[in-house]
C-alpha cells in the first residue's frame, strides 16, 4: 500500500471524491488500453488492403460481411471494418497528442525556467517571442506549418509543437520566476554547481503542478488539433488513417444519410477529448491553492 | 509614451520582415509550382516561357527582394489559380467571411450572456444544467464534427437548411451579402451556429462567472435593500458591471473566430477567405498563400500594438517597466 502521508496518495485521496473525474479517469484508462491492444482485440487489420473487400464497402451497423463476422460499426469506402479502423486511429491519435504534447512540454519548460534563471535581455527575447504566439491562434499556426511541412508523423508533430510550446514556456517562466527568488534556490547558486543542474534538478520539480496541468488540457487540445487537420488535409498520410482523417473520409457519404462512417469515429474522439479535460479540470482544482480551504 | 511607441512600432516592424522572409521560403519549399500550373506534356519551350513570365527562374533571394518591392507598393502579384490579382481575389472574398464571424460573435455573445446569467441564478434547475453541460461540449467538442451532426442532422435528416454555400446574396456598398436575404440567412444559419458555439460557451461562463461574483457586493446589496426586483438587478445593475470582461474577450475573440472559420467554411463549402486558403494549400497557388499570410499577420500585429499601447496608455507602470 501507499504510504497514506505522501503526497501522492493525499493527493489521490481527494481525487477520488469527484465521481466524475474517476469515472473520467477510468474511461481514459480503458481508451488507453483498447488502443494499446488494437492489433489484438480487433476483428480486422484495417492497414492490410489485402483483407478489403469492396463489396463490403459503406455497409451500415450490424452488417455481417463477406468474411463471416458482423461489423457492428459498420465499413466505410473502401470495405474496412469501422470498429477496427477505429481502434486503430485512436492508437495513432493517441500517439501524435502525447508525442506532441510531451515534446511542447520539454521544450517550452526549458525555455521558460531558462528564461526566468538567467533573466535579461535573453528573458526579455524569449518571453516577448511567446508572448506574441500566444496572441496567434493556435489553429492558423499549425494549418500554416502543416501545409509548409507537407504530409507525415513527424512534420505534423512539428506543426503541433509549434502551436502548442509557447503555453508551457508562458506557465513555466511564471512559476520559475517566483521559485527563482526563493531561498533555496539561492543556496543552490552558492554551491558550484551549473545552472543546467540548478534549472533541472532545483527549479522545474518546483514548477510542476501548474505545468501538469497545462499539459493535459495540451494533449487532448492537440489531439483536437490534429483531428482538424487531417480532417483539412493537411495532416497524415492517408496510409495511416487517424480519427480525423476518416471523419473526412466520411464526410461525403454523409450527404447520402451514410452517417455511420463519420459519426462513430467522431463519438470516440469526442469521448477521449471530454474524458480528458474532465481528468484535467479536477487536477486543477486541487492543484490551484486560490481553490484550497 | 512617444518613446514607448516608436519602440513598439519598431519591434512590430522587424517581427513583420522576419515573418515576410519565413512565410515565403517556407511557402516556396512546397513542391514546384510550375507543374501544377501546366499540364506535363506541354513542349519545353511553352514550360520555359511560363516558368519565365511568373519569375520562378530567378534565385530565390531575387524572388524574395522583388517580393519585397512589389509588397511595398500593395502589390501581391496575380493567383495562379484564378488569374487575377491577390489582393482583389482575396478582397472579394473577405464580405463572407466578415458576415459570417459577426453573426456567430454577435449570436454568440447575446444568446451566451443572458443564458450565462441565467445558469448562475437557478443552480438547480434542469435547463441550467443544460446550459452548463452544452457550454461543457462546446469547449471540449471539435469545431469540425459538430458542423457534420448538424449537415447531418438538419440538411440531409430533416432537409430544413442547405448544407453548404452561400445562397442568394443582395448588394449593398457595392457587395454582396448574404444577410440582406432570408435565402441567405437560411444558408448562414447553420455555419454560424457551429462557428458560435465555442465562443458561446465562452461567453456562458464568463457571464456566470461574473454574475456569481457580482452578487456578492455591495451594488446587489444596497440595490436589493431598496426593495428593487431581481429583475432590474440583474438587467440594470449586473450586467452592466460583468459588461467590461465581455466586451474584451468579444473584441480579442472577433481575431481568432476569423482563423476557426477556415474549418467551419470548409465544410459547409462557405466562400470565404478561409476556404480560398485551404483551396490554395492544396493547389500550391503560392501568391494567394503568401498574401493570405502576410495579411494575417499584419492583421494579429495590428491587434496586438493596440492592445499593448492602450493598455500602456492606462497603466503607467508598463510604461518604465517594458521600455
Amino acid at each position: 500500500m501507499m504510504d497514506p502521508s505522501s503526497p501522492l496518495a493525499r493527493f489521490w485521496d481527494e481525487f477520488r471524491h469527484n465521481r466524475i473525474a474517476v469515472g473520467a479517469l477510468v474511461v481514459v484508462a480503458l481508451i488507453l488500453l483498447i488502443a494499446l491492444l488494437a492489433p489484438l482485440i480487433s476483428p480486422q487489420n484495417p492497414y492490410d488492403l489485402a483483407t478489403l473487400v469492396l463489396t463490403d464497402a459503406r455497409r451500415p451497423p450490424g452488417y455481417v460481411g463477406s468474411k463471416g463476422f458482423t461489423h457492428w460499426l459498420g465499413t466505410d469506402a473502401q470495405g474496412r471494418d469501422l470498429l477496427s479502423a477505429i481502434l486503430y486511429g485512436l492508437r495513432i491519435s493517441i500517439q501524435i497528442g502525447v508525442m506532441a504534447g510531451a515534446i511542447a512540454f520539454c521544450l517550452g519548460a526549458s525555455m521558460g525556467a531558462f528564461a526566468a534563471y538567467f533573466g535579461g535581455r535573453l528573458e526579455a527575447l524569449i518571453m516577448r517571442i511567446v508572448d506574441l504566439q500566444l496572441s496567434f491562434p493556435a489553429i492558423l499556426l499549425a494549418l500554416v506549418l502543416a501545409a509548409l511541412l507537407g504530409q507525415g508523423k513527424w512534420p505534423l508533430i512539428t506543426a503541433l509543437v509549434a502551436a502548442q510550446y509557447a503555453y508551457f514556456a508562458r506557465t513555466a517562466h511564471g512559476a520559475a520566476s517566483t521559485e527563482r527568488s526563493k531561498e533555496y534556490v539561492e543556496a543552490a547558486l552558492s554551491t558550484p554547481l551549473s545552472p543546467r543542474r540548478v534549472v533541472f534538478r532545483h527549479i522545474l520539480p518546483n514548477c510542476l503542478p501548474p505545468l501538469i496541468v497545462v499539459a493535459t488540457v495540451q494533449i487532448a487540445n492537440s489531439i483536437a488539433l490534429e483531428a482538424t487537420l487531417s480532417f483539412l488535409g493537411l495532416g497524415l498520410p492517408v496510409s495511416e488513417p487517424s480519427l480525423g482523417m476518416l471523419i473526412a473520409n466520411g464526410f461525403q457519404y454523409m450527404l447520402s444519410g451514410r452517417y455511420w462512417i463519420s459519426i462513430y469515429p467522431g463519438v470516440a474522439l469526442i469521448v477521449l477529448i471530454v474524458a480528458i479535460n474532465l481528468v484535467g479540470d479536477q487536477i486543477r482544482d486541487q492543484l490551484n491553492p486560490r481553490l484550497r480551504r | 509614451m512617444l518613446g514607448f511607441i516608436i519602440q513598439r512600432l519598431l519591434q512590430a516592424a522587424v517581427v513583420m520582415l522576419v515573418i515576410s522572409a519565413l512565410v515565403f521560403v517556407g511557402v516556396y519549399a512546397v513542391g514546384n509550382p510550375i507543374d501544377v500550373l501546366i499540364s506535363p506534356d506541354v513542349t519545353q519551350q511553352i514550360r520555359e516561357a511560363a516558368i519565365k513570365a511568373y519569375g520562378l527562374d530567378q534565385p530565390l533571394w531575387k524572388q524574395y527582394f522583388d517580393f519585397l518591392r512589389r509588397l511595398a507598393v500593395g502589390d501581391f502579384g496575380r493567383s495562379f489559380i484564378y488569374n487575377m490579382p491577390v489582393l482583389d481575389l482575396i478582397a472579394s472574398r473577405i464580405p463572407a467571411t466578415l458576415e459570417l464571424t459577426l453573426a456567430a460573435v454577435f449570436g454568440a455573445t447575446f444568446l451566451g450572456v443572458p443564458l450565462g446569467m441565467y445558469a448562475e441564478r437557478h443552480t438547480e434547475e434542469m435547463f441550467a444544467k443544460t446550459i452548463m453541460a452544452i457550454s461543457i461540449l462546446g469547449f471540449s467538442v471539435p469545431t469540425f464534427w459538430i458542423g457534420l451532426v448538424l449537415i447531418f442532422t438538419f440538411a440531409v435528416q430533416l432537409g430544413w437548411l442547405p448544407a453548404g454555400g452561400r445562397g442568394e446574396t443582395a448588394q449593398l456598398l457595392g457587395i454582396e451579402w448574404s444577410f440582406l436575404t432570408a435565402n441567405g440567412w437560411k444558408h448562414m444559419l447553420l455555419p454560424a451556429l457551429n462557428l458560435s458555439l465555442f465562443k458561446f460557451a465562452m461567453m456562458v461562463r464568463l457571464a456566470r462567472a461574473g454574475t456569481r461574483e457580482t452578487m456578492l457586493t455591495d451594488t446587489v446589496r444596497f440595490a436589493r435593500a431598496a426593495g428593487e426586483s431581481e429583475w432590474t438587478i440583474l438587467s440594470r445593475h449586473v450586467l452592466r458591471l460583468i459588461a467590461i470582461p465581455i466586451v474584451t474577450v468579444f473584441g480579442l475573440e472577433l481575431g481568432s473566430t476569423m482563423a476557426f472559420a477556415v474549418v467551419t467554411e470548409t465544410i459547409f463549402s462557405w466562400p470565404g477567405v478561409g476556404k480560398l486558403i485551404i483551396d490554395s494549400i492544396s493547389s500550391l497557388d503560392r501568391p494567394v498563400m503568401v498574401a493570405y499570410l502576410m495579411l494575417v499577420a499584419f492583421f494579429f500585429i495590428v491587434i496586438n500594438f493596440t492592445v499593448d499601447i492602450s493598455y500602456a496608455a492606462l497603466d503607467p507602470r508598463l510604461r518604465t517597466r517594458r521600455a
